[in-house]
């Protein structure tokens, strides 16, 4: 292994998904000179393998289709003069918001004045008898598989869980040729929203409410499920027991914040079960308790890469008004409409809790920079 | 299976084709895509073998974090092939364990 001197920039930004992205363009727009590391060889994050079209108004880019999306944000990026490095994994975050690099042959440390950290979030799983066996993924997985690289890793799938990814997968599956058996919810209702699931429904898949699935068999692979109903209290109902032949199942059960790095950077944390887990709090502008370092996107609290995307903007722009490279009246006005166009996307029965959730991170911040008589 | 027509994504840009050695056997791939996805194309669903009790594993999260499936590529261990992609003429085993080291340690 080579080891290269020190790496400069003034705004890195870890991860090219939406938050990144749009970091890294609204920053560039005013000056910013920016570097973001991404460890794929292309960045764009999820946005690739989301071929539906995405919810909101106009200026959310609602009705364009996430991978139109990403080349979209990638041309921005280009014209606005972002430097792109990829293959570099971050595999460490020091004092003074240095960045340890490594890419397959060399080692690198890169410092900056102000970093972001956009990693984003890894799926969850579920334990049950067979969840190890092969063809057993989660449901962003087979979306990848399907997506991206276009090939189909099973044609009789059963999806575990109702949320907008189990919904959309599902529904993306059977555009790629795959027949779903069926989706099972262990909740009495359907998680994601509604015109996913009229979807599903139209193509005839039946949306299991209040099942589990008590386990998996096969010898090399997933070959079938018995799946179950449920009571109130999540118990099986004995003698509701029933087995489905399938080859893939997709577990769509939620998803984690990957948060390694703020943890080695030492950042104040909050535990949200409802945005997914631990999270470092943070201030309106996506600041840390750690100066200098913000964070935008899953890494904040699991949503959407629409919130990624306004979340990225703020702390871009909040970014370049700290390097003084825009105006703070014009800076303030842009951060005021990104910050309502956020709040837009957070209205309505599922969106509402997220805002409430949101804000308590936002309180835990000042809370803890109050101990600190900051 | 791969998915050449696509509602969305249309037809499927053929790169150009190359071979890979999978377990000692010739499998067909396509440049820049992922080992990964050439083997789920070819049927693969066993990527390796835990090392306790020999239990069979695949893909699970595909975007190289969970590293459920990794492999021996070309002598090195525990290649996250859901993120590497393919070159002509890789040699390409399922993993038992932890993988014997065959590759130059430079």
């Amino acid at each position: 292994m080579e080891r290269e001197n020190k790496l400069k920039t003034e705004f890195a930004v870890i991860g090219g998904g939406p938050a990144g992205l749009c970091a890294a363009i609204e920053a560039a727009k005013y000056g910013v000179e920016v570097t973001i590391i991404d460890e794929n060889l292309k960045p764009g994050g999820q946005l690739f393998k989301q071929i539906h079209r995405f919810f909101g108004s106009e200026e959310h880019l609602a009705g364009v289709r996430g991978f139109e999306i990403g080349n979209i944000l990638i041309s921005d990026a280009q014209k606005y003069g972002v430097k792109v490095l990829l293959n570099n994994i971050a595999w460490g975050l020091f004092e003074d918001n240095n960045i340890g690099l490594c890419d397959t042959n060399k080692v690198s440390i890169l410092s900056c004045k102000k970093v972001l950290v956009a990693t984003g979030a890894i799926e969850n799983s579920i334990a049950f008898p067979g969840w190890t066996l092969p063809n057993i993924m989660g449901a962003g997985a087979a979306q990848t598989m399907i997506n991206v690289n276009r090939v189909l890793p099973g044609r009789k799938v059963v999806t575990v869980g109702s949320g907008n990814v189990g919904l959309i997968v599902s529904y993306q599956l059977m555009q790629a040729g795959a027949q779903v058996e069926c989706i099972i919810e262990g909740l009495p209702e359907i998680g994601g929203y509604q015109v996913h699931a009229s979807k599903i429904t139209r193509m005839g898949v039946p949306i299991l409410t209040r099942h589990t699935i008590i386990k998996a068999e096969g010898e090399k692979f997933v070959q079938k499920v018995i799946i179950s109903q449920v009571d109130d209290n999540w118990k099986i109902i004995a003698g509701t027991e029933r087995e489905i032949n399938c080859d893939l199942v997709c577990i769509a059960v939620g998803l984690k914040p990957l948060i390694e790095l703020c943890r080695m950077a030492g950042m104040k944390f909050e535990y949200l079960a409802e945005l997914g887990g631990f999270i470092p709090v943070h201030n309106e502008n996506m600041q840390t308790t750690i100066d200098g370092a913000y964070i935008a996107g899953d890494i904040t609290g699991v949503e959407e890469a629409s919130t990624a995307m306004e979340e990225g903007k703020i702390a871009g722009l909040a970014v370049a008004m700290e390097l003084g490279k825009i105006d703070e009246k014009k800076g303030e006005s842009e951060l005021a409409s990104a910050k309502n166009r956020l709040r837009a996307l957070r209205m309505g029965p599922y969106g509402e809790f997220r805002h409430q959730a949101k804000q308590n991170l936002i309180n835990s911040y000042y809370k803890y920079k109050n101990q600190m008589g900051a | 299976m791969r998915i050449k027509n696509h509602p969305i994504l249309g037809e499927r840009q053929e790169a150009k084709e190359i071979e890979i050695i999978f377990d000692g056997k010739k499998v067909k791939a396509f440049e820049g895509e992922m080992i990964a996805s050439a083997l789920v194309a070819a049927g693969v669903k066993t990527f390796r073998y835990t090392t306790r009790n020999n239990e069979p594993r695949g893909i699970f999260c595909a975007i190289g974090r969970c590293t459920d499936c990794v492999m021996e590529v070309d002598g090195v261990p525990n290649v996250r092939t859901c993120v590497t992609p393919v070159k002509s003429g890789m040699v390409i085993n399922t993993q038992k364990g932890i993988g014997q080291w065959k590759g130059k340690t430079s």
